[in-house]
């Protein structure tokens, strides 16, 4: 029974890497530009929500809190595109890494000096309550992130395959130049799957910030959900999933019957392997450049 | 307008380009010479003490900057290199090896020891290679506690003097002399990249920046460069780092975390990649901005009351420079001195465009 609570505990925390790997895919995928503030996005997005739902700040309802704070880092992550990004356009690989990552120290600085530094969490309508059965206690709020996460990915999975601007988006990330050509509004999807991965973020800030306390260092959880999507392969949606629930099985059940200090280490030594042995992922999708 | 008549193919790979710039250099190193004469003067040493920093924040950065730079690898685990050099100088000390030996030894083997750990990443590029790079950074810290023996864990260690040939050097009671120990290694490693760009490794290892592929057809051996660029930048960390563990005393595994790593390549991003100037310039960047935070935030207290308090705000603000040079001047402080010396040098036939740099469309590298 302890060895199966750990596996849901571990889980439902594989949901949220997985979430934020997700993002990173998106991203990935479309711009093949790795947003290295993705994990702090999703900080902001549950800090957004905290602001709308909890009492000491607006106190709305937490169901129009949630539609809201996810619409406004859609927003957030469209303009983040617009304004910043979009400048950087043909540059290398490198400065975006950087960009992504200055912007993630300005976002935590934020985020610091407007909800403060303490660990807060989500006012939800099903804080504390759980489902039990047959000894095993099960939190809703860890049942209702497997079911989002399960949800999202396949909707994403269905979007990229089959939807006309799904297709756009896969087009313009392999070879930009041609998906120009064929008319397709390059700057205008990248932007739009800045936005996506913004809303993405911003359900896995609400999902985390509705599990346990958040403040704005959190953000460099986003580092473990690079092993998560590394794991995958960075261009498979599934994989990244699979990923998430992989780094999250191991840290639990590590802690739990692994020497002392092999949790913390687990995650990163995982993304080193899997770079080193099999720099695709899984699911590989690289193909080595030759002359 | 100046014209450097070329006399001979040497001339093309000469350490000046002419002679008054080689005169421009001699004057900067006789004003790095004569810094200290004017801190004796004042009686006050501490702002020297912040000026080696610099230096060697600036040996690290051309560290990074040989890879990054001028390899085209990116690097957030130059910490790790750092860290290695300090702790094997700290421990080949305490062997009791003299000093002129264990540090450059510490700089070697911290060198070996990081071409050894990046050999099996040298395989990937661009993001791969940070993102493995980057784990490499956020194990540092719990590799340094598990090594307690060596390292002496969270408790940390304390660094021994520097002892050469009797004559003791302290960051603090002998400040001058470690100014000048640790200037002549800045200098001697500025020395040593210099020549090595005009070397062929030194051409190879831009070949690589600019396109592994036309690398490769010129007949590159592409993971021996680039692991000897990765050798030689780990040293450069190994060395800055067996200094930075003097100029601090005491190192504990805190010391040599994840931000140390993304400060040395936001520094060299901002001083401007791919020049050995960069290094230098983003040292000082560096450098200066805590104290003009401290300074601001004194001035506002004093004068209009104001309490400044807000955690974060040097990393913010350092972050947000840090934005607004690669959208506005991705060449970073020394492209824009080239810029304008070049409007002088040029002085009616200047161009705006004459640094663009042509933009590349991206194409995937994978089978989708």
């Amino acid at each position: 029974m302890d060895f199966l609570q750990l596996i849901i505990s571990g889980l439902a925390n594989g949901c949220v890497y997985g979430l934020i790997a997700l993002g990173f895919v998106l991203i990935y995928k479309a711009t093949e530009a790795v947003n290295f503030a993705q994990g702090d996005f999703m900080m902001l997005g549950a800090f957004v929500c905290i602001g709308f739902t909890n009492h000491e700040y607006m106190g709305l309802s937490f169901w129009i809190a949630v539609p809201l704070s996810i619409l406004v880092m859609g927003v957030l992550g469209y303009l983040f595109n617009w304004g910043i990004l979009r400048h950087m356009f043909g540059q290398s690989q490198t400065s975006i890494v950087i960009l992504t990552i200055a912007m993630g120290f300005i976002i935590r600085f934020f985020a610091g000096a407007i909800w403060s530094h303490e660990p807060t969490s989500l006012e939800t309508p099903f804080a504390g309550q759980d489902i039990r059965s047959g000894g095993l206690v099960l939190g809703i709020d860890e049942v209702l992130i497997v079911v989002v996460t399960a949800i999202l990915t396949l909707a994403f999975y269905l979007f990229f395959s089959r939807t006309r601007i799904g297709l756009a988006m896969q087009a313009a990330s392999q070879n930009q130049l041609a998906a120009y050509y064929m008319g397709i509004p390059v700057k205008r999807i990248h932007s739009l799957v800045w936005g996506l991965s913004g809303m993405v973020a911003a359900v896995a800030g609400i999902l985390f910030a509705s599990k346990g306390a958040i403040d704005p260092s959190t953000g460099l959880l986003g580092i473990k959900a690079f092993a998560a999507a590394a794991i995958g392969g960075f261009g498979s949606l599934p994989g990244a999933l699979l990923g998430g629930l992989i780094i999250g099985l191991v840290e639990p059940l590590a802690s739990r019957y692994g020497p002392p200090g092999v949790s913390q280490i687990a995650p990163y030594a995982i993304l080193l392997l899997i770079l080193i042995f099999r720099p695709g992922g899984i699911f590989s999708q690289t193909q080595r450049k030759k002359v | 307008m100046r014209f450097v008549f070329k006399t001979s193919y040497d001339a093309d790979i000469s350490l000046f380009k002419h002679r008054a710039q080689a005169v421009w250099y001699g004057l900067l190193l006789l004003l790095v010479l004569a810094t200290p004469l004017y801190f004796v003067a004042i009686g006050d040493a501490y702002l020297l003490g912040e000026i080696t920093g610099m230096l060697i924040l600036a040996i690290a950065g051309m560290g990074l900057m040989l890879l990054t730079g001028h390899t085209g690898l990116p690097s957030l685990g130059h910490a790790t290199f750092m860290a290695l050099g300090c702790y094997l100088n700290i421990n080949l000390l305490g062997a009791g090896v003299p000093w002129v030996i264990a540090f450059p030894l510490s700089g070697l083997i911290a060198g070996l020891l990081g071409t050894m750990i990046a050999l099996p990443v040298l395989r990937l590029h661009g993001v791969y290679l940070a993102l493995a790079t980057l784990a490499m950074s956020m194990l540092t810290g719990d590799f340094v506690v598990i090594a307690e023996p060596w390292t002496g864990g969270i408790a940390g260690a304390a660094v021994p003097d520097i002892n050469i040939f009797g004559m003791e050097i302290n960051r603090y009671s002998t400040p001058y002399k470690f100014y000048y120990l640790v200037l002549f290694v800045a200098i001697m490693i500025v020395w040593f990249y210099r020549n090595l760009l005009r070397t062929p490794t030194g051409r190879s290892f831009t070949a690589i920046r600019d396109s592994e592929i036309s690398a490769r057809a010129m007949g590159i051996n592409l993971t021996q460069t680039k692991a000897l660029s990765f050798f030689l930048s780990a040293t450069a960390a190994g060395l800055a780092g067996a200094l930075f563990g003097h100029s601090a005393g005491y190192v504990t595994n805190e010391t040599f975390d994840l931000v140390m790593s993304i400060t040395l390549l936001l520094m060299i991003v901002i001083g401007g990649l791919g020049f050995i100037h960069g290094a230098f310039f983003g040292a000082i960047v560096v450098g200066i901005i805590p104290v003009a935070i401290a300074n601001g935030r004194t001035f506002l207290a004093t004068t209009f009351d104001v309490n400044i308090n807000v955690p974060g705000l040097e990393s913010a603000l350092f972050a947000f420079i840090l934005v607004c040079f690669i959208l506005f001047e991705p060449m970073g402080l020394y492209g824009r001195w080239l810029k304008i010396r070049t409007y002088f040098e040029l002085f009616p036939f200047y161009r705006k465009d004459m640094f663009k740099r042509q933009k590349s469309y991206l194409k995937t590298d994978r089978i989708q």
